[in-house]
């Protein structure tokens, strides 16, 4: 199969509109992957599917990935001159730049035909709020079906031209998208029979409080 | 409370009180046996139960493991896995009930004909078990319906619900068919079916029924 | 809080479709005896044909994905099991693999033939438990499936004896295995295997010239091979519609090219093909376990570098998959460098081998469709995970 930088090149010659750009993984997997605008992504998955060289006729996966904005502080190390007239003093200079929150779409396909894969594609929607729209490529592959609703129900991202979007493992009524990272689970852990570590914690918070050392003693509290 | 005298103890039949157990053998060994309507009634009850065939999570294939020949559930005249639970004495929630399934569970047990009877099996139907963290776990099937029997592990072996079974069968035994002491079936006072939570927005409405559950207060030390 | 609430519904009414004229509509599950746990589909009825079918997931969605997103890698091990809790050796070992692969450990030898040999036990029990459950819904009751809970109790006390659990073994770990066999329970394995073709003989005499299972399943549920592609539609299901498509040949999982064995393919696509499937593969699977018996190299089963306490890959994915007797079994793992995964997914091929099922039932009856469905071999805790 070819590399990925040559799919690039020929996804960005035969679609000179497209944005196509690798997005590389450092980890030790090496499966780097093609991040693709959401505008051009359906026809380069046609693409991808139908070229005689690829033919990456089966996606195997499809996933969604919640990247909440965070704080990055970057350091930037400047030499002051000394105005004294001594050597000059190195000055760390940090700032703080909020990197903007998204939703990500990853589909892995693999070629059944030529048995060949993976190529990775990403897709990501414009925030975490109200650009939340992707396009769907279950059109293209069947097997994103099922696994796109999925991600609209978890995720919330939703997919333009799905043909059955709804919620596919949490019932229609609820409204929150629970894989996200700043989910709150619903805090129902009034008891827990044997406490231990993260549970505990939260069952806890419906345990009365202890009683006042001084009055009577607590019958575990004897030995 | 404490003014009132303790009421005598109850005894259903006063005039079989009078021969003990010992002589009730004694009788067996020449050929003249004696009993009561009420352990006549225990003992047919007990040995045919038939359990709801309704299986949730890993729990349901022992709990098909202990149907099969090697465990044979049958000995205990509980095999006659009944679909419909129109025909059914025993649930058995076997896995762990998520909220989305935990109404269906509840209508299933508004369906049971009285007398009907809980098993809790294995870890997730008694608390959530291991997947106690997750936002769709109903922690613990007791919040919405009454259990007899409850059966730990994850999931326990069969022998373990058999175990559970025969705990069951004794528990049945022991109900008397009148008095106060009567079993729970047979008070007219007493709730045979409970609400159906509904879907919420973010979780079932209500979390659970306040009139069957409500969490063991636990001290909690500094 | 009611009775009688409006989200439960009927389970079977009225409906009218402009094209149709008067249908009936079904709800089947997610109690019924024929789901296989709590599945349920909606299905529309024009007389006694099917003319829509909605499966509607989720009664089982136990939220996996999100627990293993809070915890250690390792701490995930255990629900693994719980996911296929029919084969907890295979979904541990399509565990281990990803993680591996995050962070680029290396496996010894001897635990890569033990992890052959535990998952190709596994397909044996999968395998001869689903074609039990497949006459359970052709109506011969209970009897297929005591002859494979025989079989499947033999191999489970295999299990047990090495891994201290029946069905939940949490065996594979990052790097390798945890516990070595002894040469007793070698011994003892090996000698399952080769009585089990014997089994399978007894099993094909009983069930394979069936007149009911012919009658019931030849030409029933087709499923070309072009839509199955399309649809991700993996594993014997796949293969019974002739794609040539097993990843112990494709991907070369582990020391799997190692071993002489064939994929079966089928011709039709029907359900009659995937029984058949099913019984074919067990006899390959014969045929690796009785060669891994025969080479099992001796050497340590842990990768001595591996760090099971205090385990952090460095920042990067993985995508790591694995032939699970349901079809491709995938994790995909983002790591940023934490503890924690920070992304923790999980490719079921049972919920992904069902997006063609109203395809293939339609024109059927439920009769049929639930023999397509047990055809279909899914196991509820992979579906809604």
């Amino acid at each position: 199969m070819e590399n990925l930088e040559q799919i690039r090149d020929r996804l960005l010659a035969r679609f000179p509109a497209a944005q196509v750009a690798i997005v590389v993984n450092p980890g030790s997997a090496a499966e780097h992957s093609l991040l693709l605008d959401p505008a051009s992504a359906p026809e380069i998955a046609r693409f991808l599917r139908d070229d005689p060289m690829l033919q990456l006729d089966y996606c195997s996966n499809v996933t969604g990935v919640d990247w909440p904005e965070k704080e990055i502080t970057d350091i930037v190390k400047k030499s002051v001159p000394d105005p004294a007239g001594g050597p000059d003093k190195v000055v760390e200079e940090k700032t703080k730049r909020l990197q903007p929150g998204y939703l990500e779409a990853v589909y892995h396909l693999y070629s059944m035909a030529r048995k060949h894969g993976s190529v990775i594609l990403r897709l990501r929607t414009g925030n975490r709020s109200d650009l939340v729209t992707l396009p769907s490529l279950t059109p293209v592959w069947r097997s994103a079906d099922f696994q796109e609703r999925e991600i609209f129900d978890l995720y919330g991202i939703v997919f333009a031209g799905h043909p059955d979007l709804r919620r596919l493992l949490m019932w229609d009524e609820f409204k929150d998208h629970p894989m996200r990272k700043d989910y709150v689970a619903p805090d129902d852990f009034e008891w827990e029979p044997t406490p231990h570590g993260d549970v505990h914690e939260r069952a806890k918070a419906h345990y009365p409080a202890p009683p006042p050392a001084a009055s009577t003693p607590t019958p575990e509290a004897k030995p | 409370m404490s003014d009132t005298p303790a009421p005598p103890p109850f005894t259903p039949f006063p005039a079989a009180g009078n021969i003990s157990d010992a002589e009730r053998e004694d009788l067996r060994r020449h050929g003249i046996l004696l009993t009561s309507l009420e352990e006549l009634y225990g003992w047919g009850r007990s040995n045919s139960i038939w359990p709801l065939q309704f299986g949730l999570a890993c729990c349901a294939i022992e709990m098909i493991a202990a149907a099969t020949a090697r465990f044979d559930i049958a000995r205990f005249g509980a095999e006659i896995f009944r679909p419909s639970p129109r025909q059914a004495d025993l649930m058995i929630v076997s896995g762990t009930v998520t909220k989305k399934m935990a109404p269906q569970v509840v209508r299933l047990w508004n369906q049971m004909p009285e007398p009907k009877y809980c098993i809790a099996m294995g870890a997730c139907a008694i608390s959530g078990g291991p997947f106690k963290q997750g936002y769709n776990v109903l922690k613990g099937i007791d919040r919405f319906i009454p259990v007899d029997i409850y059966i730990p592990g994850c999931p326990p072996r069969p022998e373990a619900l058999l175990h559970g079974l025969t705990q069951l069968q004794e528990k049945i035994r022991a109900e008397r068919v009148s008095g106060p002491q009567a079993a729970r079936h047979l008070q007219p006072d007493a709730a045979s079916e409970f609400p159906v939570p509904d879907y919420g927005a973010h979780d079932l409405q209500p979390p659970s029924n306040p009139a069957l559950f409500t969490a063991p207060v636990l001290p909690r030390k500094a | 809080m009611s009775l009688f609430p409006a989200n439960s519904g009927p389970t079977v009414r009225a409906v009218h479709d402009e094209f149709h004229g008067d249908l009936l509509e079904v709800s089947m599950g997610p109690q019924h005896p024929s789901t296989h746990g709590v599945f349920r589909m909606v299905v529309t009825l024009d007389g006694e044909q099917i003319v829509k079918l909605k499966p509607v997931f989720g009664y089982l969605h136990r939220n996996h994905e999100k627990i293993a997103e809070n915890t250690s890698y390792l701490s995930s091990m255990p629900y693994t099991d719980r996911l296929d809790y029919l084969c907890s050796m295979t979904t541990n070992w399509a565990y281990a693999l990803a993680v591996e692969k995050l962070s680029g450990q290396a496996v010894p030898d001897r635990a890569q033939y033990l992890r052959i040999i535990m998952a190709e036990l596994t397909r044996l029990v999968n395998h001869s438990c689903l074609v039990g459950f497949l006459f359970n819904d052709l109506g011969t009751s209970f009897t297929p499936l005591l002859y494979a809970f025989r079989e499947r109790e033999k191999i489970l006390d295999l299990f047990e004896s090495l891994s201290g659990s029946r069905m939940m073994c949490n065996y594979q770990r990052f790097g390798g295995c945890r516990v070595d066999p002894s040469p007793e329970w070698l011994a003892a394995a090996s000698a399952l295997v080769d009585n089990f073709p014997r089994f399978l003989d007894e099993y094909e005499t009983m069930l394979t010239g069936n007149e009911i299972l012919l009658a019931r399943t030849q030409g029933v549920g087709r499923l070309a091979a072009a839509h199955a592609i399309n649809a991700g539609i993996t594993g014997p299901v796949l293969r019974a519609s002739g794609v040539d498509y097993d990843l112990r040949k494709v991907d070369g999982t582990g020391f799997y090219p190692r071993f002489e064995f064939r994929v079966p393919l089928g011709a039709h696509g029907d359900t009659y093909d995937r029984y058949m499937m099913r019984i074919l593969e067990m006899r390959e699977s014969v045929k690796i376990l009785q060669q891994a018996f025969k080479t099992l190299p001796a050497g340590p089963i842990m990768d001595p570098k591996a760090k099971l306490r205090g385990f952090r890959p460095k920042a990067g994915e993985a995508y790591g998959r694995l032939e699970s007797p349901k079809g491709e079994l995938g994790f995909y793992l983002i790591s940023d460098g934490s503890p924690n995964p920070w992304r923790y997914r999980v490719r079921p091929p049972s919920l992904i081998n069902l997006t063609l099922l109203e395809e293939m039932c339609l024109g059927h009856t439920i009769a049929d469709a639930v023999v397509i469905l047990g055809s279909i071999d899914i196991v509820l805790g992979e579906v809604d995970r």
